[in-house]
């Protein structure tokens, strides 16, 4: 969160300036089962790209890369469209530091 | 100057992936649901720049909670009933704007947003008029089937026996009495030039729809089906599954309207029963009870009747 400002300091009609800033709010938090991609059976189709509500499948170079976990909200919704049945579903207090890091 | 995009994005995940997020993370939508689906789909296929237009509901609140915001695009909210008059304010502006000379015209396309509550109720006069008066704006109705920021009061939206706050389930009812609105329909009767159902489970269908609606020189319609978790009652998981079984057992039909001519654009190969449909969302459990077979029943023959009528304006019968 931006340093809260004095009413003096804020833009008139509630217009916010910065495009995009809620990315800074760690909806992740939220998660109570991470999703984990087996990268042996993915084959990058994107299927879950596409129906992740809250843009937190990572792409990169056509490849599906991970999971943005400050972001993702745990909705398990890549792990039933995944063709391949490569994503699973783990409880958030099991999972440890698994998928941590890309 | 008129800009053309000169070769849109091809609709497959490899291209789109590599667009930047119109909406990002960090919304506070729920897990799981299906509205920011809607947006990003309906943004994505467009290439062009965009300004974005919101009603008040999930969208508009969980979206922008100061002083952040999940828009990179342009984006306005006025109130719960003007989404469509503000939008008209904005296109009438940009034109000016350019007839003027003060700004270049870079084929910006103007889209609102709104769920049901605002589209087919509260806000359905400004979006008449916005329409009437022949605009150039997509207008895309989120339909969750009810006020679902407030707590799942019934709209005109509800379909019948669904449990919502406002039509409970008790002695002397069994959830919402009543058909819902068909608000399709209603735009198609205003004769404008493009008018479409969908459902974000069948991605291209939707994109290949907001590229038909944004390069018409008028004003379009497109009304998508969006499960709420928390108000139908479902896993989050099940959002994509249950989108299918709205399409499938022909409750939400996916078709346009295109200069007053009816497409059929996805005729499932095997129509689902609508109990299946019903079965999967906690709002109908008690519908599945014997003493109410009756509703689906009707429901079922209602379905039936809307789909043949369908299929005889798109002359597929
Ligand atoms: C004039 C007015 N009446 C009532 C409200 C309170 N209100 C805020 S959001 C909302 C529900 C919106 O429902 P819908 O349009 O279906 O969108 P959803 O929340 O389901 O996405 C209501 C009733 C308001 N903001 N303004
Ligand atoms: S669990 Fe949900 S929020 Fe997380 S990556 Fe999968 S679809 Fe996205
Ligand atoms: S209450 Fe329903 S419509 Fe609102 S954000 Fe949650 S799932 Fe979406």
């Amino acid at each position: 969160m931006p340093e809260p400002k004095g009413w003096k300091e804020l833009p008139i009609g509630g217009i916010i300036d910065s495009p995009g800033s809620a990315r800074d709010l760690e909806t992740g938090a939220w998660r109570a089962r991470r999703p984990i991609v087996d990268k042996d059976k993915c084959t990058s189709c994107l299927q879950c790209w596409m129906f992740c509500p809250d843009m937190a499948v990572v792409v990169q170079a056509d490849k599906m890369r991970g999971f943005d976990l400050y972001h993702c909200k745990g909705c398990g919704i890549c792990a039933k469209i995944c063709p391949a049945d490569a994503i699973a579903m783990v409880a958030e207090a099991e999972a440890g530091t698994e998928g941590e890091g890309g | 100057m008129v800009t053309q995009t000169e070769t849109p994005t091809r609709l497959t995940l490899r291209e789109l992936a590599k667009k930047p997020d119109r909406l990002t993370s960090g919304h506070r939508m729920c897990p799981g649901c299906a509205a920011p689906l809607v947006v990003k789909q309906v943004l994505m296929a467009i290439d062009e720049p965009v300004v974005v237009v919101c009603a008040t509901g999930c969208l508009e609140v969980a979206t922008t909670i100061f002083p952040q915001t999940a828009w990179n695009v342009p984006f306005i909210h006025n109130a719960f009933e003007n989404a469509a008059a503000t939008a008209s304010g904005v296109e009438a502006a940009y034109r000016s704007l350019v007839r003027q000379g003060k700004i270049e015209d870079d084929n910006t396309r103007i889209v609102v947003f709104g769920g049901d509550g605002s589209s087919y109720d509260i806000g359905l006069q400004s979006l008449s008029g916005a329409m009437e008066r022949g605009h150039r704006l997509l207008y895309v109705c989120y339909d969750n089937n009810a006020y679902m920021n407030t707590g799942i009061q019934r709209s005109s939206a509800t379909p019948v026996g669904a449990n919502t706050t406002t039509s409970p389930v008790g002695k002397v009812q069994a959830g919402k009495k009543g058909a819902r609105k068909d608000l399709t329909a209603i735009m198609a009767a205003h004769g404008i030039p493009y008018v479409a159902q969908a459902s974000p489970h069948n991605w291209r269908d939707l994109m290949q729809k907001v590229r038909k609606a944004t390069a018409i020189d008028g004003p379009s319609f497109i009304n998508v089906l969006a499960s709420c978790n928390r108000g139908w009652r479902h896993d989050p998981a099940d959002t994509i599954e249950i989108q299918r079984l709205g399409v499938d057992s022909c409750l939400w039909p996916l078709y346009e309207v295109e200069d007053g001519v009816y497409r059929v654009t996805y005729r499932p190969k095997v129509k689902v029963p609508v109990s299946d449909y019903l079965a999967s969302q906690g709002r109908f459990g008690h519908l599945l009870q014997p003493a109410n077979q009756y509703i689906i029943e009707a429901l079922q023959a209602d379905v039936d009747r809307r789909w043949e009528r369908l299929l005889r304006m798109a002359g597929e019968v």
